[in-house]
């Protein structure tokens, strides 16, 4: 990911239940549409956020989301940020790859935002817990 | 939030006012599983006009509620998923089998006249 400066609208929302969870989307459209996005940009970050909150509820609560807006030099963006202290993902990589599954389906809600976002970012480690970045960037 | 689920003749009609928690949806697809055998409904309609996200835990709940109803002896159409719901949806990977969808209440009302007849 490019470095870029973040701040001024940093917004962290807990997630301990499923009403966190609509919280966390509703804060992320309502964030989406002040930094400009339009059209399907906003739903589809918070169907990301969405997916990646209740990851966090399901698997691994509980846990924060910090919505914050970022900029590079070419663009302005949304960064999403979530964080759980819960039991980790042994292996990230097979994970994303959909070669490891689960029953519940993480690694699917993890591909899905993957495909939503523009930049997409997984740090896991085994009982150390799970912080994914992901970004979109205005068009 | 609760969904009220009205009757209208062999038919009930489910209409989400409001953003749903994971029980409330639970309980929207008990409700209407209930409710089908006990007025012998052909038909349940579930309107998501005002869903702005579908997540994989509605769109599973949804699938698992139609799958109900269908064992309970009707069809299950779901009505007004919006344009960019649908688009996520896609990217998301999630899909709601064979579950008839209508754009509006009275395509879905049609829909299942021919379909019961």
């Amino acid at each position: 990911m490019n470095a870029s400066s973040t701040h001024l609208t940093e917004q962290c929302i807990p997630i301990m239940s499923d009403i966190d969870v609509i919280e966390a989307r509703g804060a992320a459209r309502a964030l989406a549409t002040r930094v400009g996005f339009t059209g399907v940009d906003p739903t589809l970050i918070a169907s990301a956020v969405s997916e990646i909150a209740r990851n966090i509820v399901e698997y691994a609560g509980p846990g924060e989301i910090i919505l914050s807006v970022v900029w590079n030099h070419l663009s302005m963006g949304l960064q999403v940020v979530a964080r759980d202290q819960g039991p980790g993902i042994a292996d990230v990589s097979s994970v994303m790859r959909g070669v490891r599954t689960t029953s519940r389906g993480l690694g699917r809600g993890l591909r899905g935002s993957q495909r939503l976002m523009d930049e997409f970012r997984v740090e896991s480690s085994l009982g150390q817990g799970t912080t994914i970045t992901m970004r979109k960037w205005l068009p | 939030m609760r969904v009220p689920i009205l009757k209208q003749g062999d038919y009930v009609i489910a209409s989400i006012q409001s953003a749903l928690t994971d029980d409330d949806l639970l309980q929207l697809r008990d409700g209407l599983a209930a409710h089908v055998g006990r007025y012998r409904s052909k038909g349940v309609i579930v309107d998501v006009t005002v869903l702005d996200v579908m997540d994989s835990f509605a769109t599973r709940t949804v699938r698992d509620l139609a799958q109900m109803v269908r064992l309970r002896g009707a069809k299950t159409v779901i009505v007004g998923i919006q344009p960019e719901v649908a688009f996520a949806m896609v990217q998301l990977g999630l899909d709601l089998g064979d579950i008839a969808t209508a754009l509006d209440l009275e395509e879905a009302l049609e829909l299942l006249r021919n379909e019961c007849k």
